[in-house]
């Protein structure tokens, strides 16, 4: 069975009990360690968003989640056991924040707000449900600019758990419409967050229209996420800047700043103890803060931008996912780890943390064949003034094992540059952009060996065109003997020696994508057209060999095979074909894999090869396809004994929960069950018989009440001697 | 809404002076002011924020404090003399010299007995408020260095008294320092320079809560002179402070144009014992000083050195939006627009501007083009100004008046009137005083010319009017009109009929009495409503009475028939429209239109509007749509539409709001069917002001 698997989802939420880290992710809750950074657990079981997670205040050990499926859940995250499942009887019901002082979670359905009681008892079979609509005629917060804005707060040793304050979004114009909230743990004051960047600490509200607030101002941005310490010294807030502030509860002057965290902070959690504070970004990256001093650990996956404008390219080298990172970076990611392994600066300047600033983009990213040189594009658009390109090269460094740049082209087209390919033949190394301004440039590595100080750089080769007309692709045959460049409506066939070879077209429609055959089929051609057509030449004959009427938004190329991916867009929804160009029929095809269109999509090689039996599964043997989804999702297609693999290894992560899990840790503890299991292989322990009533008496009376121990003594040796008649 | 030439005059260079100090009495809910000049005005905070009264400054007097003891109302300056008010007369009742230099601040204490100053010699000197007069009783132990602020305790046995770097705590009955609280300096630059403690509140559970020139407001405990909380507000001055009446409260005024909440609150529900002093919300209102502030029970008032008296009510006081809980901010008195500092000879097309030192006497602009609505029209003959009068004496003109045929100009001080006869022909003008006055005339509140010119009316004190007859070579004085009410009033407004037949006098009490100028006797009193007359006029034909209260209704009384005409009672009876009744500022000046005379001609501070009896009211009953403020201001959309269309959307009130951003002072039609607008635009105001403190703001 294949089925798209998540790897990244963007929402994320914290907690932190101790040294556990707890995010929401998705539709899983990730246990993270927070002293090595490692993940734990995945805790899975909700259907939608988890919107919320809590800490049992009765067992540390617990953390109930709630999630837009309506349910909350109650999990041990040591062990990763999901414990109980509340399901609400409120079909369509959204948690959105769950509070625990008296167990009770506020739920939005149908713009309704309802407050679930959930008694606290120890019996947990029964359990009465109140159930309380609280405030009817409410628009989900950020909805409407008209919609009045709720306030659901929490708070602490009031039998009422709910307090709503409604104010109007909308006062003078003044963007004062609430962002995120957050209760001082001991005293009634209850800090606010604003779209305009203010702080509002509110007291005094049970008193009736005697409430008072006052108001703290650093944030120019909207104030993304507000956070008592637990003592309630401190408030914690951060917004796009990705600064940390540290106000001083009644001593609102003073303040303390962490800056360049990098992403702007959309979370932050404290750990029980006040002394770790967590961070979670916008650019899917958790930062663990100690005392509000010192960065102690960083974890990070994949880096999500606003959107990713290059292609998904795999890098030679590492094997690793290449694509836009943090802003005016390349994230190489580890697709078999699931881990980013570095970002580079391609843009080499301060990013500024502000809206609506242009600033330099990268948009075009390509590796050569054996991975040695990486050519990238980055761009900026200014209102009012030209564009601004630059194309980098960058060299492999062996030495230092990373890229480093080594010519820069600035302008080297008059307008964007839509797309690029180095030369695969191993002769050359050749670097082909195009560009709208009807022009395809070829750059060459020239050799000055004149210039020994300076070494290889990147110069112009050729400037080609083709009746004025604008390029949108290109490609080269996979030896490097051909390139292709489709005009408009044209394909021209060029010769190493920029001769045109020949001419291909099949209006009407432009071409949108090309690309070469590979190994058996490299005799064909295959393009995809604006006006639903993909179309295949055969280039012996240089004619058509067939054409079907598709609308094909992707076509990719498996760089080990002769199989194509062909990604349709089709009613709202995307179909993928996997098929030879020679032969007729599809290998694989699934219809509705996810809304929207599939914008980015790449085959990344496996390390090993599989030994697939199954047929339509084989076409993944060599490679895996990653693809990007509308909601910029990264999915991926697995086959079944890969999944056995894993959850067999999520088996084997749960380990004792005594020592924090960290890959030290699995190498050192398995050794150690091994050896333990070699010294005394028959050993077997007794079952101590906790049940006794007199172990019972000693350990649970009060010290003040017992007899005396001499007393004791005889009484709790006979409970520990095994009884004649059970031994036998 | 008919079409006029505008003469829109924007050479009167009025600057109203910075508020100095602010005391509000809570039994009668009137706020005094005094400002820079030393004048001092008066408040009712009952009738929506009307400036009741004026009381004229002087050269030599300058206000630092000023303090309510029952309905008797005292100042004290750096002249060193302690003034008592008229506020019948509008005059200084009588002023007494302190002898301990100047003086900084007067206060009373809770049971209206005794006043305490604080001097620029050390002392705190105490004085027995007497019947008709103070006395002074003994001084506190003398200090070094200066008195600034001081406060009362609530029981009376305690004064606070806010120095040069220190608070000293005074026991009353023994006149002893009993405590010294010392004040922090500022950090680094200034930690040379002493700290001013500019204001002190003492709370009746003996908290001192200090506001001092290194920025902080401190709170202290007054039993054993221990510090609590220091709260660190700005980098300049707390000039002020206010107590709200329960003490829950205290708001201070900073160099930075801040007002800054402090509220006694409990942490928790269930902590009520332990309150403390939290810092809650700045307002921002003023662009400078705040130097005076006062917490009243559902606003804060507050003025300073940009002039404005800003007036921000608590929201949280309030059950829902209502007119009372709107912000509002008082730019200027509206008595001075109210015709009293400016006038207008229609006949001759004459302008007179009253400062409080000198008057000035303009001649209209001429063009002969015609042009569309909205055009400029080129000027023939440029205004010009025609005399420069300067005062005698120190006191300041409060109030003047320019007869219609430009022929005669009156202005009168507190002590003394003085009459001109003015001749222009073409471009000479000369001026004679009228040398003999009939002794009756000392002083008036308010002048004002009969219509042909041939009679003078001064008010006079207790409401009477004096009548002058004004002859070419003389003035005589003919009669004295006497209320029957017997009001101890000042009168505000005063208008003459066009046939000279009747005056119409308003006073403080509300009351409108209407004389007979032919038999020169009382002819009616028209029905006292509930609110000050902030504007009225006499119709030249029909002679019905068209009367504006500060709470926006609107009148029209027929004198002859002594009765409401028929339009005011419908108007009455249906209501006035909300977005009207919502407006800020009070009706200043009531004119006619006598080409048409259903038309009436009013304006405020910010708009123009004329108001045509033949249409019908807009209905208030539309209040809640929203847009219908838009419905109300319609001369735009009622001029895009056809028409056939028009009549329908017509109505009563026609509004002109291109005066917003300038302060409109009159506006008065002149015989020619021109209209004159006086205006003054903010911004030339604001930029006469002196520079604010240095802020760093972001991102610059």
């Amino acid at each position: 069975k294949l089925d798209p698997l998540p790897l990244c989802l963007p929402h994320v939420k914290i907690k932190v009990p101790q040294k556990f880290l707890l995010c929401a992710s998705g539709e899983s809750v990730k246990v993270y360690s927070s002293s090595s950074e490692e993940c734990v657990h995945d805790l899975q079981g909700h259907t939608d968003l988890v919107s919320g997670i809590v800490r049992n205040p009765s067992n540390h050990l617990q953390v109930y989640s709630c999630s837009a499926d309506g349910t909350v859940r109650l999990w041990d995250f040591t062990d990763g056991i999901l414990i109980k499942v509340q399901p609400h009887s409120l079909p369509r019901s959204f948690a959105i924040a769950a509070s625990f002082f008296a167990l009770c979670t506020v739920l939005v359905k149908l713009f309704q707000l309802v407050a679930v009681h959930l008694p606290l008892s120890g019996d947990q079979e029964v359990e009465a449900r109140e159930l309380s609509a609280v405030l009817c005629d409410v628009s989900p917060s950020g909805a409407a600019s008209f919609g009045r804005k709720v306030r659901v707060v929490g708070l602490p040793g009031t039998s009422v758990a709910n307090k709503f304050f409604l104010k109007s979004g909308n006062k003078k114009g003044a963007k004062n419409a609430f962002t995120c909230v957050s209760c001082h743990p001991k005293e009634d004051c209850i800090a606010t967050g604003h779209e305009d960047g203010k702080i509002r600490l509110w007291r005094n509200f049970n008193q009736k229209k005697e409430y008072t607030y006052s108001t703290l101002h650093w944030h120019h941005g909207a104030v993304n996420t507000l956070q008592f310490t637990p003592e309630g010294t401190n408030l914690l807030s951060g917004g796009i800047e990705s600064v940390l502030v540290q106000w001083h509860y009644t001593q609102e002057n003073q303040k303390d700043f962490l800056p360049r965290l990098g992403g702007a902070i959309t979370h932050i959690a404290v750990s029980p103890d006040g002394s770790l504070f967590c961070t979670s970004h916008s650019d899917n990256k958790i930062t663990i803060i100690q005392s509000c001093v010192k960065v102690s650990a960083i974890i990070q996956g994949l880096v999500k931008g606003e959107g990713v404008r290059t292609d998904l390219t795999i890098d030679p080298r590492s094997k690793a996912l290449v694509l836009n990172g943090k802003p005016g970076h390349l994230q190489f990611y580890s697709l078999h780890r699931d881990k980013l392994l570095y970002n580079l600066d391609i843009v080499q300047q301060e990013y500024i943390h502000e809206e609506g600033l242009d600033q330099f983009e990268v948009v075009k990213a390509a590796f050569d064949t054996r991975g040695n040189w990486l050519a990238t594009v980055e761009e900026r658009t200014q209102k009012g003034s030209e564009l601004e390109i630059n194309l980098k090269l960058w060299a492999y460094d062996e030495q230092t094992q990373s890229f480093m740049l080594n010519t820069t082209v600035t302008a080297p087209h008059e307008d964007q540059i839509t797309a690029m390919c180095f030369s695969p033949s191993p002769e050359t190394t050749m670097l082909v952009t195009i560009s709208f301004d009807g022009h395809f440039k070829a750059w060459l590595l020239a050799d000055h060996s004149d210039t020994k100080a300076e070494g290889a750089c990147w110069s112009c080769d050729f400037v080609g065109g083709y009746h004025h007309l604008k390029p949108g692709c290109c490609c080269f045959s996979a030896d490097g003997s051909l390139l292709a460049v489709g005009f408009q409506e044209v394909v021209t066939v060029w010769s190493p020696s920029w001769e045109l070879l020949t001419t291909l077209s099949q209006p009407p429609g432009a071409i949108r994508d090309l690309c070469f055959g590979r190994l058996s089929c490299s005799k064909y051609l295959l393009g995809t057209s604006t006006k639903n057509q993909l179309c295949c030449w055969n280039l012996l004959t240089c004619s058509l060999e067939w054409s079907t009427p598709v609308d094909v938004s992707l076509l990719q190329a498996d760089p080990l095979s002769e199989n194509m991916a062909a990604f349709c867009s089709q009613s709202g929804c995307s179909d993928l074909f996997v098929f030879k160009p020679g032969e007729p029929r599809p290998l694989y095809s699934q219809k509705a894999l996810c809304t929207g269109k599939v914008q980015r999509a790449v085959f990344a090689p496996r390390d090993q090869m599989l030994e697939s039996c199954e047929e339509h599964a084989q076409w993944l043997n060599r490679s895996q396809l990653y693809f990007f989804t509308q909601h910029m999702d990264l999915m991926t297609f697995s086959t079944k004994t890969e999944e056995d693999r894993l959850l067999a290894s999520s088996k084997r992560l749960m380990v004792d929960d005594s020592v924090a899990v960290t890959p030290f840790y699995l190498l050192l503890g398995k050794h150690r069950q091994q050896q333990e299991a070699l010294t005394n292989p028959m050993a077997e322990r007794i079952q101590l018989p906790q049940g006794s009533i007199a172990i019972k008496e000693l350990l649970y009376t009060p010290a003040h009440v017992l007899p005396s121990a001499s007393f004791l003594c005889s009484m709790f040796v006979r409970s520990l001697l095994i009884s004649s008649s059970s031994a036998r | 809404m008919g079409e006029f030439k505008v003469h829109r005059v924007r050479f009167f260079d009025y600057m109203p002076t910075a508020i100095r100090a602010m005391a509000f009495n809570a039994h009668t809910e009137r706020l005094a002011l005094a400002r820079m000049d030393g004048s001092v005005e008066i408040f009712n905070f009952t009738d929506h924020y009307f400036q009741e009264k004026v009381i004229p400054g002087k050269d030599s007097r300058s206000i630092e404090s000023l303090c309510w003891v029952g309905g008797r109302l005292f100042s004290a300056g750096l002249n060193g003399e302690i003034a008592e008010y008229d506020l019948e007369n509008l005059r200084p009742k009588y002023s007494l010299e302190a002898y301990g230099g100047p003086i900084w601040t007067i206060i009373s204490n809770t049971q209206g007995t005794q006043l305490a100053i604080g001097c620029e010699d050390g002392t705190v000197k105490l004085f027995e408020v007497l019947e008709e007069h103070i006395q002074f009783e003994r001084n506190l132990d003398r200090q070094k260095g200066r008195i600034i602020s001081l406060s009362w305790h609530p029981s009376g046995t305690h004064i606070a008294a806010g120095m040069m770097d220190m608070i000293r705590v005074f026991d009353v009955p023994t006149g002893h320092a009993v405590q010294r609280l010392l004040v922090d300096r500022g950090f680094g630059g200034s930690k040379s320079r002493e700290t001013v403690v500019w204001s002190v509140a003492f709370l009746s559970d003996h908290t001192v809560v200090s506001g001092d020139s290194a920025g902080k407001v401190q709170v202290w405990d007054g039993h054993t002179g221990t510090l609590v909380k220091t709260h660190l507000v700005t980098k300049w001055d707390v000039l002020a402070l206010s107590v709200s009446k329960d003490e829950s409260s205290v708001v201070a005024g900073t160099s930075e144009g801040t007002v800054i909440q402090f509220q006694f609150i409990a942490p928790t529900l269930h902590q009520q014992q332990d309150k403390e002093w939290v810092r809650t919300r700045t307002f921002k209102n003023h662009t400078h000083d705040v130097r005076a502030l006062a917490e009243i029970e559902t606003a804060i008032v507050s003025g300073g050195m940009d002039t404005h008296l800003v007036v921000r009510p608590l929201l949280e006081k309030f059950d829902e939006k209502s007119h009372a809980s709107g912000l509002r901010k008082i730019h200027f008195p509206h008595v001075i627009a109210n015709n009293i500092n400016l006038s207008c000879a229609k006949k001759a097309g004459l302008l007179l501007f009253q400062f409080p030192g000198q008057l000035e006497l303009w001649r209209l602009g001429d063009s002969d083009e015609h042009g569309k609505p909205g055009d400029r029209l080129p000027l023939k003959r440029k205004p010009e100004k025609l005399l420069l009068l300067k005062r005698k004496g120190e006191d300041h003109i409060c109030c003047s008046a320019l007869s219609s045929c430009g022929g005669w100009l009156a202005y009168s001080t507190v002590s003394s009137v003085r009459i001109y006869r003015l001749q222009t022909d073409n471009n000479n003008i000369s001026i004679t005083k009228v040398s003999k006055l009939p002794k009756a005339l000392h002083s008036a509140h308010q002048l004002c010319f009969s219509s042909d010119s041939s009679k003078m009316f001064a008010a006079s004190s207790q409401s009477s009017v004096l009548v002058i007859a004004l002859t070419q070579s003389e003035c005589k004085y003919v009669h004295t009109l006497k209320p029957k009410s017997g009001s101890r009033q000042p009168i505000h407004l005063m208008t003459t009929s066009g046939d000279g037949k009747w005056l119409a006098a308003a006073n403080s009490d509300c009351e409108i009495h209407v004389y007979n100028l032919q038999k020169l006797k009382l002819h009616c009193i028209v029905p006292v409503y509930g609110s000050c007359p902030s504007a009225m006029g006499i119709h030249p034909t029909t002679n019905n009475m068209t009367v504006v209260h500060a709470d926006q209704q609107l009148f029209e009384y027929s004198i002859v028939e002594k009765q409401y005409t028929d339009w005011s009672r419908k108007l009455q009876k249906q209501g006035l429209h909300n977005v009207w009744l919502d407006r800020d500022t009070p009706v200043t000046h009531v004119t006619f239109n006598s080409k048409n005379p259903n038309q009436v001609v009013l304006h405020d501070m910010h708009m123009f509007c004329i108001i045509d009896q033949m249409f019908i009211h807009p209905c208030p009953c539309h209040n809640g749509l929203i847009g219908f403020s838009g419905l109300f201001y319609n001369q735009m959309t009622l001029r895009s539409l056809s028409e056939q269309e028009r009549p329908s959307h017509l109505h009563a009130f026609k509004i002109c709001k291109t005066f917003q951003v300038s302060l409109l002072f009159l506006a008065s039609l002149l015989d020619d069917q021109s209209l004159v607008v006086v205006e003054r635009p903010l911004l030339a105001i604001t930029s006469q002001l002196p520079a604010p403190v240095r802020q760093k703001k972001f991102a610059t």
